[in-house]
C-alpha cells in the first residue's frame, strides 16, 4: 500500500484541490510528488473552514468559485494515481461535503479513486463509529488528529483507531504559517508515542525548511499545507503554480533527506 | 432530502444520550476544542446541581436583570384579531432588552468557576453581544465579541453599545459576513486560545454541552410562563410562538411544556421566510433545509447539493442563520413542535400592528412571531389561549425599520 511514510523524514503536502482549478491541482500534486513529498493531503475545499486559518481560507473560497466538489476531487485522486502509482494520497475533508455525499458511497468512491485514506477535521472519535466501519470495510487508513490540548485517555483512543499515519496538531490554533515552532509539538508526540508504533506526522504552523528540519528530529512526517497554498496563490496568476510548488518541497525536503534524522526507526 | 447521516445511525432515538436530540446533536469539532468542551460539560454538569450557583444566579436574574418578566394579556390585539386570547411574555423588559442576558449570566458565572477571564462570543443582531459584553462589564472580565460587517452596518447602534460597556469588537469579512461567519471566527479565536478563554455561545447551537446548556438557562421563561398563565387564567396556552434563529427564546419558552402531560399544548416554531423561497432568499431551514454538520453539530442545515453551508437572508440579523438548533430538529422530526415561516414584509408589518395596539415596538427577530400570532389567533376559538413570547425589544431596529418604512412615521 503507498501510504508508508518511506523515507525519514517524509514530507506530506497539503493542497486545496480546485485553486486555482483542478487540472492546475493535479498538475501541481504530480510536481509535488516528484519533487519529494511521500503524501499528498488533497484538500476539499468547505464553505466554513472553521480549523484554517486566512491562507487556507481564501484558498478554500477561490476553489468554490470554481465549483469544485468532493467527486470532482475523487476525479483528480483517480487521475494522480493512475500517473503516479506509489504516492501516498489522503482525501483532508471538513465532514458535512462526505456526510451530503453519503458516507458508504465515499468510502466504495475513493477506494475505487485508488485514495489510501481520509482525514475529517472535524469528526472526533467519539463521532467516527460508523465511519470506521466503512473506511475498514474499504482497507482505507482513518488518520485521526491529535492536539496538545488532549487528554492521555484520548491520545490512546486516537492511537487505537488511526491507521497509516497519525497527524499531531503542534500547537492550538488554526493553521497557518508561523515563525517559530511550537514547543508543544515535541511534548505531544513524546506522549503519543506512548499509545502508537504508526508513523507521526506534525502539522500546523510548518512553513520553512528549519521547521522541516526541527520536526525530523522527533517526529516521522512534517505536514506543509499553508505555505504551499500560499505559494499557489502568489504563482498562479502568473501560470507557474506546479513549479513554485515543486521548488518549494524540494527546498524543504533537501534539508531534511540531508541529516537523515537518528531517531528511532519506524515500522512501516 | 436526505436521511441522516450513517454516522450517527446506530444511535437510539431517545433524547437520553447526553448531547444528543434523536439522531441530531453530538460534538463535531476539531480536536482541539475536544478538551475543553469536556471541561465546560463536566463543569455546568456540577454547578447546576450546587446551591451556591443557583443562588448566585438567581440573584442576578432577578436584581441585575430583572426577572422575573411579566406575562401581559393584549386586550387590544386580542379584540382585533376577534379569536384567541393573546398573552405576551415580555423578555424585551429584560436588562439589556432581550432573552440572551439568561444565557450570559449562566455562562459568565461558569466562566468564573473555570478560571477564564477572557470571554469571547459571536453576535447576529448585536443583542447577544451587547449581553456578553453586559455581563463581562459586570464581572470584570476581558470581552471580544465577533459579528459580521454587514450585521455591524445594520444593527450600528448595538455595535456602538458594546464598545461603550468596554467590549472588543471584531469584524468579520468573510463568507456572507453575517452570523454564520462571525461564529466561524470566533471558533477559530476559541480553538487559539482555548486554555484562557471561555467562548460564550449564544444559542442553543454548536457542540455539545452548548445546546443544553443554552437551553437550560433560559429554560426559566417558560417556567415563569407555566406559573403565570395558570395564576391568570387556570389554564394552560392552546399553542405557544416563538420565532427561531439558532432557536434559544423558543427553547427557553417550549421545553417546560415538552413533557407527555403537556403534548395539548402546541409549540410554533417560526423561522425567517425572507424574500423568498429560493435558496439564498430565507432563512428556513425546516423549508429547504436537509440534516448535516455545521459548526459542530448535526441539524437541519441549509447546503447546496455538494454539502457547501448556502447563503440565508433575513431582514432580521438574529434569525439570519443557516442552522437551527438540534434539539428543535428532533422536536420537528418527532411532531412535537411546529415550524412555520414568515417573510420579511410580515415581520414588518406584525412590528408595526404590535407597536400601534400594545404600544410594545418588538425586535424584528420577534416580529416573525407575532406574525404567526396574526395568522393563528382569529382561527382559534375566544376560550382558546396564545402565548407568544416577545424575545427582544425593538429599539436596535430602528434604522431598518426607518428604511423599510419610508413615510410611515409621517403618516
Amino acid at each position: 500500500m503507498p501510504l508508508s511514510l518511506s523515507r525519514h523524514p517524509s514530507l506530506v503536502a497539503y493542497i486545496t484541490c480546485g485553486d486555482p482549478d483542478l487540472a492546475t491541482t493535479r498538475d501541481i500534486a504530480l510536481a509535488a510528488i516528484d519533487a519529494g513529498s511521500d503524501v499528498i493531503e488533497l484538500g476539499v475545499p468547505f464553505s466554513d473552514p472553521v480549523a484554517d486559518g486566512p491562507v487556507i481560507q481564501r484558498a478554500s473560497e477561490r476553489a468554490l468559485r470554481q465549483g469544485t466538489t468532493l467527486s470532482a476531487v475523487l476525479e483528480l485522486a483517480r487521475e494522480v494515481r493512475s500517473q503516479r502509482r506509489d504516492a501516498g494520497l489522503i482525501i483532508f475533508s471538513y465532514l458535512n461535503p462526505i456526510l451530503r455525499f453519503g458516507l458508504k458511497r465515499f468510502c466504495a468512491a475513493a477506494a475505487d479513486a485508488g485514495v489510501d485514506g481520509a482525514l475529517v477535521t472535524d469528526l472526533p472519535v467519539e463521532e467516527a463509529q460508523e465511519y470506521l466501519t466503512h473506511m475498514r470495510r474499504r482497507d482505507l487508513a482513518t488518520v485521526f488528529l491529535a492536539a496538545p490540548t488532549s487528554t492521555g485517555q484520548r491520545l490512546k483512543r486516537i492511537a487505537e483507531v488511526s491507521t497509516g499515519f497519525l497527524y499531531a496538531v503542534s500547537r492550538t490554533g488554526v493553521t497557518g504559517t508561523r515563525q517559530e515552532l511550537a514547543t508543544d509539538a515535541r511534548q505531544l508526540v513524546t506522549r503519543l508515542r506512548r499509545y502508537t508504533k504508526l508513523p507521526i506526522a506534525v502539522g500546523f504552523g510548518i512553513s520553512t525548511a528549519e521547521h522541516v528540519q526541527q520536526v525530523a528530529q522527533f517526529a516521522d512526517a512534517a505536514v506543509v499545507g499553508s505555505a504551499i497554498v500560499q505559494a499557489i496563490e502568489k504563482s498562479a496568476p502568473l501560470g507557474h503554480a506546479p513549479q513554485a510548488v515543486a521548488e518549494l518541497v524540494k527546498e524543504l525536503s533537501a534539508f531534511s533527506s540531508q541529516l537523515s534524522a537518528g531517531s528511532s526507526a519506524v515500522p512501516r | 432530502m436526505r436521511a441522516s447521516p450513517s454516522t450517527i445511525d446506530h444511535r437510539p432515538s431517545t433524547a437520553s444520550i447526553p448531547g444528543r436530540f434523536g439522531a441530531y446533536g453530538g460534538r463535531y469539532v476539531p480536536e482541539t476544542l475536544v478538551a475543553a468542551l469536556e471541561e465546560l460539560e463536566i463543569a455546568y454538569n456540577r454547578a447546576r446541581h450546587e446551591r451556591k450557583f443557583q443562588r448566585d444566579l438567581d440573584y442576578l436574574l432577578k436584581q441585575y436583570a430583572g426577572r422575573p418578566t411579566p406575562l401581559f394579556f393584549a386586550r387590544r390585539l386580542t379584540d382585533k384579531l376577534g379569536g384567541a386570547r393573546i398573552y405576551l411574555k415580555r423578555e424585551d423588559l429584560l436588562h439589556t432588552g432581550a432573552h440572551k442576558i439568561n444565557n450570559c449570566l449562566g455562562q459568565a458565572l461558569l466562566a468564573e468557576r473555570m478560571g477564564k477571564r477572557r470571554i469571547i462570543a459571536e453576535t447576529g443582531a448585536g443583542q447577544h453581544g451587547v449581553a456578553t459584553a453586559t455581563v463581562c462589564a459586570l464581572l470584570g472580565f476581558e470581552c471580544v465579541v465577533y459579528m459580521g460587517t454587514e450585521d455591524m452596518r445594520r444593527q450600528e447602534l448595538n455595535v456602538f453599545r458594546m464598545r461603550l460597556l468596554g467590549a472588543e469588537v471584531r469584524g468579520v469579512d468573510s463568507g456572507s459576513r453575517t452570523l454564520k461567519d462571525a461564529i466561524n471566527e470566533a471558533m477559530r479565536d476559541w480553538v487559539t486560545n482555548v486554555r484562557t478563554t471561555h467562548y460564550l455561545l449564544g444559542s442553543v447551537l454548536g457542540a455539545h454541552p452548548y445546546p443544553t446548556m443554552v437551553r437550560d438557562f433560559q429554560s426559566i421563561i417558560g417556567r415563569e410562563t407555566r406559573a403565570q398563565i395558570l395564576r391568570a387564567t387556570g389554564k394552560l396556552p392552546s399553542a405557544i410562538i416563538a420565532c427561531v434563529g439558532g432557536g434559544s427564546n423558543a427553547m427557553g419558552i417550549f421545553h417546560e411544556f415538552i413533557k407527555k402531560k403537556d403534548k395539548r399544548v402546541r409549540l410554533i416554531g417560526v423561522e425567517a421566510g425572507g424574500r423568498g423561497e429560493k435558496l439564498g432568499e430565507h432563512a428556513a431551514r425546516f423549508h429547504g433545509g436537509s440534516p448535516g454538520v455545521l459548526q459542530g453539530t448535526f441539524s437541519y442545515i441549509l447546503q447546496d447539493d455538494a454539502g457547501q453551508i448556502a447563503n440565508t437572508h433575513s431582514v432580521s440579523a438574529g434569525l439570519d442563520y443557516p442552522g437551527v438548533g438540534p434539539e428543535h430538529g428532533w422536536l420537528k422530526d418527532i411532531g412535537r413542535a411546529e415550524y412555520v415561516t414568515a417573510s420579511d414584509k410580515e415581520a414588518l408589518d406584525a412590528c408595526v400592528l404590535l407597536a400601534r395596539t400594545e404600544g410594545i415596538i418588538p425586535a424584528l427577530e420577534s416580529a416573525h412571531a407575532v406574525a404567526e400570532c396574526l395568522k393563528r389567533a382569529p382561527k382559534m376559538k375566544k376560550s382558546e389561549i396564545l402565548v407568544v413570547n416577545v424575545s427582544g425589544r425593538g429599539d436596535k431596529d430602528m434604522g431598518i425599520l426607518q428604511d423599510n418604512l419610508n413615510g410611515m412615521a409621517g403618516e
